[in-house]
């Protein structure tokens, strides 16, 4: 059985890949075929909408860096499908089994930052019966959540380094509105960073945590303590907290940067992997991140700004893009599959609309100590309700060949 | 407490009786046979015994009332959650008679358990209460004013359903409740031999809740301070004293009808064998009391330390003589004495069923012990406890005590195998 299900998940991990275009180059027949051209300002697509289906995308790099093309799911996360690394003058092909509703189209040259000409893409007409085959699924769950870290961690670089810049330049006002802005793809994507055990002290840890350890403490939060010197003194009344000089600033930022970069070398690097498991327990870990003693929840994660709704946010919205990859595997899984899909879809809109009152990243969320302990004990009382349906969700999509 | 081995030699002797109230299961009669013939220490026995007592969940009136007082408690009190629906309420209230009949048998929550559901998946079960047995869980549900009143009683569609007297106690005098210690939507009091047991249930009926009710306080109770029978030796308070000497005990089934079940034919019908559950958290300052004088302790509470006899003279179980007076004219049991003004001579004969537990919760920054007595009552209308509270008023003790919470709750009536708590009031 168990030798059958391994040979089975070889020959069909290549049909996964030219489902999900990472390697494709020739377009299943009969697909709609629509032209990209990538520059490094523009991400121009041939047409906005497509009938439900095989859908192609041949991509041309009409710009002078190497660039990548993304059909992103309607919460402009997760990604359906991408091609990368399409060096200048290339052209190379993406083809997705689209289902109908509504994505984005962006493309990514210098494969880093938030992309350009990200664009509403409609997919019209029937339901078309999805691959139950479980290897087939599987693969293509993991090359499009391994996509989205890349994506992510690319995302960080650039807004990091937006962050710091204004830090170091002074600018202060500038740098206290990026703060929680450049960390929401770190916490998107965190349990992935904490894979790499020496990245995450130095990028995120606490200042309690970097001092137990006898770390130095850098990264985020170390920049949140200067930014908001004022709260800092309040927190440690029995500490001598001094202000950065302009050199201490460019160190600890040049620190950030670094380390960020390190963080996407190796999740860009060839031997990173992630498995089924890594994408649904690493939901599970961001639900325990906000809820645990220093986590977002009882609002120690950004003690001295407050921003911890927007980490809040980000957490949430991670763990339902790693649900979100793993969603159809858990429904072929039957009806106990269904079941509990059925009741994390209701429960991670519910999570989010009862973030959604105190704000947005466009607009700001509120400073978290203006939330009253009521409010803080609803928000908890709703992780919970989401948390404990999905615990259960390895068990699910991988409980079956585990118990053999 | 020297006469402590006399009394639990009864506890053979004691099968019987609870056998007649229905209240025992067979595991416990032969427990406690079987306990009885090793000849080891009465202490042990009765240890033994009451690892493996089982309370059935299922009957007339919910267990954890008149059920012989546990020496554990936890307490909770939850409110629903704003998106909770009549459907998921009544969910829930299956769900948690359904893990309540397993959990006072000594089983798991569910029958995977905490090892029978695969590596890949947090066990239903929490599992620390594995291999301690029944010992003697009860679980208890209650219903809030709160349920039925304001937008909730609304959207559940049972504003009309409340129980007459349901309503917020009304302020007493030296109360100094805090919001987050009192209310709330409805509540769960477990009572067990084994603290780990009573916390167990609580836990695991937690869970079953995300989503739909959140706890909103809770209380560990370790040490009764009541007992509600009378071959229960008669247990202490942390002021030293013991408490409950005058309690309703469960077998004077015509008091428990007269006082506290609901009538057959109250209103609303759902809540007839039902009763009101008042629960009261009193800070003692113990360190102030602990440097009364021994007979400025036994005027306050009108009752001698060692023994429990009124100072009207006697034994514990004597009646007090309210009108016996000293040589030098003075009441023996003082007008002013916890005794005088509590005692159902003195307020027209009402009686309660009281429940209490100690709570210790350590020293507060001053040093000062956190710690004092988490009252429960039961009563057929919540009146009995208002007027015996304002009787209070001109207590003694109230110098070493505040009363910092406050809740009462509808407690429905017991459930028969098959349907579930409080089905009545959704039908």
């Amino acid at each position: 059985m168990k030798t059958t299900r391994v040979l089975a998940a070889t020959t069909t991990v290549a049909a996964a890949f030219a489902m999900s275009g990472c390697v494709a180059n020739n377009p299943t027949s009969g697909a709609q075929a629509i032209t990209v051209a990538s520059t490094a300002d523009a991400c121009d697509v041939s047409a906005d909408t497509a009938t439900s289906g095989n859908v192609s995308f041949n991509v041309t790099n009409a710009g002078d860096t190497v660039t990548e093309f993304y059909v992103l799911a309607d919460d402009g996360l997760r990604i359906v499908g991408e091609v990368e690394n399409i060096a200048p003058a290339a052209s190379r092909a993406l083809t997705i089994q689209a289902q109908p509703g509504n994505y984005f189209t962006v493309c990514k040259p210098g494969m880093v930052g938030d992309g350009v000409g990200k664009t509403p893409f409609t997919v019209t007409g029937q339901e078309i019966a999805v691959d139950q085959d479980e290897a087939a699924q599987t693969a293509t769950a993991v090359t499009n959540y391994t996509a989205y870290v890349k994506t992510q961690v690319g995302e960080l670089v650039t807004n990091v380094k937006k962050f710091t810049d204004a830090y170091v330049a002074g600018d202060d006002d500038e740098a206290r509105k990026l703060f929680p802005l450049a960390r929401v793809s770190y916490e998107r994507i965190e349990p992935t960073a904490e894979q790499f055990g020496d990245l995450d002290p130095k990028i995120d840890y606490r200042k309690p945590g970097a001092e137990a350890e006898g770390l130095e403490f850098t990264g985020f939060h170390r920049i949140e303590m200067d930014l908001w010197y004022g709260e800092a003194v309040k927190n440690y009344p029995n500490e001598d907290i001094e202000q950065l000089t302009d050199a201490g600033r460019k160190k600890v930022a040049d620190q950030l940067n670094t380390d960020i970069q390190a963080l996407y070398d190796k999740v860009h690097s060839a031997d990173f992997a992630l498995t089924l498991a890594d994408i649904t327990n690493g939901a599970i870990g961001l639900l325990d991140e906000v809820a645990a003693p220093d986590g977002k929840l009882p609002g120690e994660e950004d003690e001295f700004s407050h921003t911890d709704l927007y980490d809040f946010y980000a957490n949430v919205e991670g763990a339902d893009v790693a649900y979100e990859s793993v969603r159809d595997i858990a429904i072929a899984k039957g009806a106990e599959g269904k079941t509990l899909v059925a009741e994390l879809d209701k429960q991670f809109k519910a999570m989010k609309e009862a973030l959604a009152k105190y704000g947005n990243y466009t607009d700001g969320f509120v400073s978290y100590d203006t939330v009253s302990q009521e409010q803080r004990n609803a928000l908890g009382a709703q992780l919970n309700a989401l948390s404990e349906p999905l615990s259960q969700l390895t068990h699910t999509v991988l409980g079956v060949e585990q118990a053999e | 407490m020297p006469n402590e081995p006399e009394r639990t030699g009864k506890e053979t002797g004691g099968v019987s009786r609870r056998g007649f109230l229905g209240l025992v299961g067979a595991g416990a009669a032969a427990a406690a046979a079987g306990g009885a013939g090793y000849g080891i220490g009465a202490a042990r026995a009765q240890a033994a015994s009451g690892a493996k007592t089982v309370h059935p969940f299922y009957g007339t009136h919910q267990a954890g009332i008149t059920t012989e007082v546990q020496q554990h408690l936890y307490f909770a009190s939850l409110d629903l959650t704003d998106s909770t629906t009549r459907d998921d309420l009544i969910e829930l209230l299956k769900a948690w008679t359904d893990a309540s009949a397993r959990l006072t048998h000594g089983q798991q929550v569910t029958a995977e358990g905490a090892v029978g559901g695969g590596p890949l998946k947090p066990p239903d079960d929490t599992g620390e209460a594995l291999g301690l047995g029944p010992a003697a869980l009860t679980i208890t549900f209650g219903f809030g004013p709160s349920l039925f009143t304001g937008e909730l009683g609304k959207r559940l569609s049972i504003a009309d359903r409340k129980p007459d007297a349901l309503a917020d106690l009304p302020l007493f005098a030296f109360d100094i409740l805090e919001d987050e210690l009192s209310g709330g939507d409805l509540c769960i009091q477990a009572c067990a031999e084994d603290p780990q047991v009573a916390v167990h249930a609580i836990r695991n009926l937690t869970r079953l809740a995300f989503g739909k009710a959140m706890i909103r306080w809770a209380q560990l109770g370790y040490g009764k301070t009541s007992a509600t029978s009378k071959k229960q030796a008669t247990p202490r308070n942390l002021f030293g004293f013991k408490d409950g000497t005058a309690n309703i005990m469960a077998n004077e089934t015509a008091d428990l009808e007269a006082w506290v079940w609901t009538d057959a034919d109250s209103q609303p019908a759902w809540f007839a064998g039902g009763t009101y559950l008042v629960v009261r958290k009193i800070l003692m300052t113990i360190e102030s009391w602990d440097r009364a004088q021994l007979g400025e302790q036994e005027q306050i509470i009108g009752r001698d330390k060692f023994e429990g006899a009124p100072l009207s003279g006697g034994e514990e179980f004597t009646d007090p003589d309210f009108g016996a007076v000293e040589a030098d004219g003075a009441f023996a049991i003082p007008a002013d004495s916890h005794v005088r003004l509590a005692h159902p001579d003195n307020n027209g004969g009402v009686r309660i069923l009281r429940r209490g537990f100690n709570f210790v919760e350590g020293n507060n920054n001053l040093g000062q012990l956190t710690a004092g007595l988490f009252f429960i009552a039961f009563q057929k209308d919540p009146q009995q406890f208002i007027d015996v509270q304002r009787s209070l008023k001109s207590d003694a003790l109230n110098e070493y005590i505040r009363h910092v919470g406050s809740a009462v709750f509808a407690v429905p009536p017991g459930v028969r195998e098959g349907g579930y708590i409080g089905q009545g009031l959704f039908e």
